[in-house]
């Protein structure tokens, strides 16, 4: 007879194993007796328990209730299980055996703060007038308060230096500054404050430098592994989209480097987006969709549409094939006539025209290399099988390689959450998208490109030619060689990870937790020299087995962007165009160095004055402290 | 936990067969209803002898009083105890030397039965009146044993266990083939039945057919016994049933049921045509069936009442009087502020608050025909600063908005921000100028929410210094140094669970996981008294509205009653079947009420420690009470949500407040009754017309059989439901102005 489990029970092998690992020989019957007692003295403690968190009046069960459960029944209470995050639980490789982890703790922290977070502001009582008559305000009902946290002393301090070593001059009290957001644990308290700050960038829209200094906030923010982020996200999110595309003020002198900014924020974007996207549901989709909204608006200044062009290659190839593929026809058209106009008044809007074409270029670039390296990918065989969504897909593709449409093509990781894209938004082609085959793509891109695209592509008239059969070997090379500069010179990455790594490459220095930031992303910090043409164009040459790395460097690029007014300050790596594939942070720096050229950053003593940091919001304590639960979320608001 | 201590579990058999020792003494109908059996009720007809116990062993028993009583020379209380067992004096002598032959003077009267010494020892741990004494004893019989051995033999009776089913299925059949109105009130059978069935069969080792028996028939059982059909479920051995607390209820009590007699007679011939003496036996074991002449109680009806841990309450429970009026407030002088009079002038209303003043006064003058003798417990004298605080609430009390449906208080929500170690219990003072807050991390602390902070008295040594002559030499006694918004108080050494402020604002205490309670000055700001007698967690503690006496209850089942110069209780009020989960004194300072995780409400008498109503009705955990401002109703909240509001007097259920999710952990009525508020766990208030809902007819019927029909009407009743920010309500006041607060510890999960 099938007996139904209403409880939780113990087997009894479980007990045998318990009894073998104390020493003691247990018997079949025995070990079966024990097992149900045991069960049941569970069941009575759990049960006993219960009311302990009664009457703690709250609904959740604790280890500390259970503990005293025990206790009163005279059993030794059961430590080390107070920690606040759940405790992994996972099977041992052989046999069918699971263990909690077991993990070395700060047995300091454990007992002095189990359950009360760092840095938190004193335990009190605040008033608030909750309705009036009985009618009262009906608008604030269940939400939360906003500043249910009031700041310590030293939060306080902390936060008033933090922020003015990062907005301030010295570049070295910044780094540091930034590090210390980075790493430190216990600033979850001043989260919205920093974010508040963040948001200032829309006040500061004529200054590049202290722009670029919030970015770099963010980025320490983003990377800090101790801050859950939250709905914060969405606020983060959207200065650095402002970054991205809007018309800055400092864009309007073209001497203003402005571009590195909106490719710097592209990648935090992708960045942020890769690592934390998940937090926020949805956010995939109004990326994507104010994206599109800026592309598809011909009114807009060519920065606005290069920083949605940026943004879309940053969050990936698929992100490129759904958005700026479809468009790419209806806004060809533009573009050509910008570049075509060789009056000296448009001299500005061509160069920016160019900047686009540029970055159009680079993103259908690897947009086309990826389809075809994910087509290729069959042919490696169970290399390619083993990871994870996007093997699958491959797999799929082997029986009819390359001619099909891939049954699910956001496969990427993460891109799950695009799948409610159907429902998008008003004019947005959602709908009627389906992807295109490789081959179509690249004879539509070929009309538009030219031989610029087929010489940076490298493989020409051949991919177009007999693109199913694409040789593994270059693609595998091509990739060795892109997952190098990504994963920073790791050499002794196996394939597999390499790959995935490929496909989810838009995530450009990795989530905090896995990978050491790489120098892309640092690379482009103010002040900091730039140290990864040396290391790229030595992994390159190793590499160049199968390739020609001179041939396709410099020319093409130079084909593409003729207008280039400074030689490059940098004596032209022959690694250039081959870091095309992957990371498209460090090739468009050199590109654009190449073609803009205002050298590496000005120099900072040369920058004018940060008003910024004079306008900090300070957060002052309102000197009444009852009042202050009512005024501190005002604090908040003071004006930058 | 482990089994609650034996001498605990004496004194909750001793006091629990109070109210079943009244009757036996009565001898009227519910006597010869217990004592009836099919072969007894023959013999029920000895009208007066058939209330006094059969079984040998009681006799001996009560022989071994009368010895050990006479030895004492107590020779009145012999008589009386001889003339309410209706014991002949021949029987007595011929017995008491047999007694004195078989064992030497008052020691042991042979194994079954208890040797008067213990008795007697056990009796005088309730401290109740003498006369009691002999009623308790009376009633004193092997069933009540409150050993768990022999608790636990009761079962040893063996029965064919595959049988059981067919016994039980067969009593079901027969049930639902009755007619309707009979139906309803068999069905409360089926529980008690179940349960019992069960653990007999779990006591003689039949785990199989028991788990087979639950699996069949747990599904027919009332929803509202979920909970402890669940512990059942998890009772397969033997061994599991000693240590069991719900089964020693199970056991110590008897389950209660009420039904008419027609039902009953119904139910007798069925089983004595089936020859079911197993449910037969149980019955008259296990069951204490309460009958009553007159219609059968409908579904509804039946429901409304049932859902306690050990049935209904017996109707003779709720008979005795209660003083519930309030005491004469003592004649003060108010003066009349000049200051106040022309605010009043001003506001062009003097003549409203003449009439009020009058009323005020006459209602103070005439004593309640419902109070109790103004004297019948011992108040403390009131100090001048007592009047003086006196006269502020009054003056405050003429300027409180009357409140009523259509002028709904204004409600303040204090929020406990950052309690992160867990905000466990809250109150506030009288005149709303103190919040305390009792925390899991073992602390205290109080707040001041006036601009006034809060002082520590000076170090003795300081005190020396000042000038006790000088008129303002409260206010140099304290030390400036050290004002603060708030104070933390350090002591307990687990979850503070109930804290209560003293009325004259001096004293705090607090009740813990610890098993103690604490007493501290709001003076010195250190702790005053710990009082030990607890043993286990004390759940919830209370002063009196006139300072002094407190009352605690918690874990052990026994709530306490102490005055805060003595270090031992007063009184001890034992009988609930589990924890007492909140006390209250009633607002006379003559009674208490306890509410308990045995889902009843009881009501005791402070004089004498007397149970003088069980409330049941509720199906969860009794969690709040809270007293009507004339004394005369008591509202409860329950984890299951619902609000329930008890006519005192009459000892009846009067409504039924439905709304809350989650448990109500705070109940308050407006300064002047007018409208009950609700706090709980699903983050909301709610304000109820009390009027209205107390403004229920109970005619003599009704009052007479307890048999209430509640109107569903609690919508009509809700006058509003306010949210608050995901935080839990966990304390509701109103100020001497009516305005409510209510306060909770913000939540951010």
């Amino acid at each position: 007879m099938a007996e139904e489990r209403r409880f939780a029970e113990v087997s009894r092998d479980s007990v045998k194993l318990m009894a073998e690992s104390a020493g003691v020989e247990v018997g079949d019957e025995v070990a079966a007796l024990l097992a149900e007692d045991v069960c049941y003295r569970l069941r009575e403690a759990a049960q006993n328990s219960s009311q302990f968190m009664r009457h703690a009046k709250r609904r959740k069960l604790t280890v500390e209730d259970f503990n005293r459960a025990l206790r009163w029944s005279n059993v030794e209470a059961v430590c080390g299980y107070g920690a606040q995050d759940a405790l992994p639980f996972r099977p041992a490789k052989e046999g069918e055996l699971f263990f909690v982890e077991d993990r070395d703790v700060n047995l300091v922290n454990l007992a002095l703060a189990t359950n009360i977070p760092n840095g938190c502001a004193e335990t009190m009582v605040r008033v608030h007038v909750s309705y009036l008559d009985g009618k009262g305000n009906l608008e604030p009902q269940g939400t939360v308060p906003s500043a249910v946290q009031s700041l310590s002393e030293d939060l306080l301090k902390y936060y008033q230096q933090i922020t003015r070593a990062i907005l301030g001059e010295d570049p070295h009290l910044m780094k540091v500054a930034l590090l210390d957001l980075q790493t430190n644990s216990k600033i979850a308290a001043l989260l919205p404050y920093f974010v508040y700050v963040i948001s200032g960038v829309k006040s500061v829209s004529h200054d590049l430098e202290q722009l670029n200094r919030l970015l770099h906030m963010v980025k320490s923010l983003v990377q800090n592994p101790y801050l859950y982020l939250g709905s914060y996200v969405r606020s983060l999110v959207s200065s650095v989209m402002y970054c991205i595309l809007e018309p800055l003020a400092a864009s309007i002198n073209p001497l203003n480097d402005h571009w590195t900014l909106r490719d710097y924020a592209a990648l935090l974007l992708s960045h942020i987006f890769w690592t934390h996207g998940d937090l926020v549901s949805g956010l995939y989709h109004q990326i994507l969709l104010s994206l599109q909204k800026v592309l598809s608006d011909p009114v807009r200044p060519l920065c606005s549409h290069y920083g949605a062009v940026v943004g879309l290659h940053a969050l990936g190839w698929k992100a490129v094939e759904r958005v700026l593929y479809p468009h790419l026809p209806a806004y060809w058209a533009n573009l050509q006539a910008v570049l075509d106009d060789y009056s000296v008044s448009n001299a500005q809007v061509k160069a920016d025209g160019h900047k686009v074409y540029g970055a159009i270029l680079v993103a259908v670039e690897r947009l086309l290399k990826m389809k075809a390296l994910s087509l290729s990918k069959p042919a490696e065989g169970g290399v390619g099988g083993q990871q994870g969504t996007a093997g699958g897909v491959l797999g799929f593709r082997e029986s009819s390689p390359g001619l099909s449409p891939p049954p699910e093509p956001l496969s990427e990781a993460g891109l799950g959450i695009a799948s409610h894209l159907q429902a998008g938004g008003a004019g947005c082609p959602w709908e009627d998208w389906t992807p295109v085959p490789l081959p179509a793509m690249y004879c539509e891109l070929y009309s538009f490109f030219g031989d610029s695209l087929a010489v940076r592509f490298s493989t020409g008239p051949e991919l177009e030619g007999c693109l199913p059969a694409l040789p593994c070997q270059p693609a595998d090379a091509r990739k060795e060689t892109v997952a190098n500069a990504a994963a920073g010179l790791d050499n002794s990455r196996k394939m597999p990870q390499l790959t995935a790594n490929l496909n989810i490459s838009p995530r450009p220095d990795g989530s905090p937790h896995t990978e050491p930031p790489p120098p892309s992303l640092a690379a482009t910090i103010p002040g900091r020299p730039f140290a990864r043409s040396s290391s790229s164009s030595s992994s390159v040459q190793r590499r160049s087995s199968s390739s020609r790395p001179g041939q396709r460097s410099a020319g093409p690029s130079r084909d593409v962007f003729p207008k280039a007014r400074f030689p490059p300050p940098q004596a032209g790596p022959p690694s250039f165009s081959f870091l095309i594939g992957g990371r498209q942070m460090g090739r468009r720096c050199q590109g654009r160095r190449f073609q803009t050229s205002f050298g590496p950053q000005p120099p900072l003593a040369s920058l004018p004055p940060r008003a910024y940091a004079h306008k900090l919001p300070v957060i002052g304590r309102v000197s009444k402290p009852v009042r202050r639960w009512t005024c501190s979320h005002y604090s908040l608001h003071l004006p930058l | 936990m482990a089994a609650v201590q034996d001498g605990q579990v004496e004194s909750d058999a001793e006091k629990e067969t109070k109210p079943d020792a009244s009757n036996d003494v009565a001898g009227n109908s519910s006597g010869g209803a217990r004592s009836m059996s099919p072969n007894a009720a023959s013999s029920a007809s000895g009208a007066a002898k058939a209330a006094a116990p059969t079984g040998p062993g009681e006799q001996q028993t009560l022989l071994a009083v009368l010895q050990f009583l006479k030895r004492s020379k107590l020779l009145e209380s012999v008589d009386i105890l001889r003339r309410e067992a209706g014991l002949s004096d021949e029987l007595d002598e011929s017995q008491t030397n047999d007694g004195a032959a078989a064992g030497s003077g008052a020691g042991s009267q042979g194994e079954g039965s208890v040797d008067a010494a213990s008795l007697l020892r056990r009796v005088s741990v309730g401290g109740a009146a003498a006369t009691n004494i002999a009623a308790t004893t009376t009633s004193k019989g092997a069933e009540d044993q409150p050993d768990v051995s022999i608790v636990l033999s009761a079962y040893s009776q063996q029965g064919d266990p595959a049988l059981y089913q067919v016994y039980y299925s067969g009593l079901k059949n027969f049930i639902e083939s009755v007619l309707d109105c009979h139906r309803a009130e068999l069905s409360q059978l089926f529980y008690p039945l179940f349960v019992h069935m069960y653990l007999e069969l779990v006591y003689n080792n039949h785990e199989h057919e028991a788990k087979v028996f639950f699996e069949k028939f747990s599904g027919d059982q009332e929803c509202y016994y979920r909970d402890d059909l669940r512990v059942l479920s998890g009772l397969t051995k033997k061994e599991h049933m000693k240590g069991n607390e719900t089964l020693l209820d199970f056991r110590t009590s008897k389950f209660v049921l009420r039904i008419s007699r027609d039902s009953y007679q119904l139910l007798k011939r069925h089983l004595q045509e089936r020859q079911n003496n197993q449910i037969w036996l149980i019955i008259q074991e296990h069951l204490y069936i309460d009958i009553f002449d007159g219609m059968p109680r409908s579904k509804s009806q039946i429901d409304s009442m049932s859902g306690s841990l050990a049935g209904e309450a017996r109707r003779e429970a709720n008979k005795a009087k209660v003083y519930y009026g309030l005491l004469k407030e003592p004649e003060i002088e108010v003066p009349l502020d000049d200051e106040d009079d022309e605010a009043e002038n001003e506001e062009g209303k003097p003549k409203k608050k003449k009439p009020k003043k009058d009323n005020l006064g006459s209602k103070n003058k005439k004593q309640d025909p419902n109070a109790p003798q103004q004297n019948r417990i011992p108040l403390p004298e009131l100090k001048d600063s007592d009047k003086l605080d006196k006269i502020m609430s009054m003056k405050e009390a003429t300027k409180k908005i009357r409140l009523g449906p259509d002028t709904l208080p204004s409600i303040c929500f204090y929020t406990f921000l950052n309690a992160y170690q867990g905000l466990t219990s809250v109150d506030v003072t009288d005149d709303s100028s103190l919040i305390a807050g009792g925390f899991a991390d073992s602390t205290v602390r109080v707040w001041s929410v006036t601009p006034k902070k809060l002082r520590k008295v000076k170090s003795a040594a300081d005190l020396n210094l000042i000038d006790k002559e000088a008129d303002d030499v409260l206010e140099r006694i304290m030390d400036e140094k050290t004002a603060s918004e708030s104070k933390i108080l350090y002591g307990h050494s687990g979850p503070v669970y109930g804290i209560s402020f003293s009325p004259d604002r001096n004293y705090l205490l607090s009740s813990s996981e610890d098993g103690t309670v604490r007493l501290w000055s709001l003076q010195t700001f250190t702790c005053l008294v710990g009082y030990k007698g607890h043993n286990y967690p004390v759940w919830d503690t209370q002063f009196s509205p006139y300072g002094y006496y407190f009352v605690s209850g918690g874990h052990d089942r026994i709530a306490r009653l102490w005055a805060t110069d003595h270090y031992q209780p007063l009184r001890m009020f034992a009988g609930h079947l589990a924890d007492i989960t909140c006390t209250h004194f009633h607002p006379n300072s003559n009674y208490v009420a306890t509410g308990s995780a045995d889902r009843t409400v009881r009501l005791w008498d402070v004089l004498n420690g007397n149970c003088v109503r069980i409330f049941s009705g509720h199906k969860g955990p009794i969690h709040s009470l809270a007293f009507s401002p004339n004394g005369k109703y008591v509202a409860s909240g329950a984890t299951d949500g619902r609000v329930l509001l008890w006519d005192i007097g009459h000892g009846l259920m009067i409504g039924e407040l439905k709304g809350h999710t989650d448990t109500v952990y705070a109940l308050k009525f407006s300064r002047d009754g007018e409208i009950l508020a609700s706090g709980s766990m699903d983050g909301t208030v709610r304000l109820w017309d009390a009027l209205k809902a107390f403004d229920v007819e109970t005619d003599d019927f009704t009052a007479a059989t307890g048999h209430i029909h509640l109107p569903d009407n609690s919508q009509e009743l809700l006058l509003g439901t306010y949210m608050t920010k995901s935080t839990p309500v966990i304390h509701l006041h109103f100020t001497r102005r009516n305005l409510l607060l209510a306060a909770g510890g913000y939540n951010s999960q």
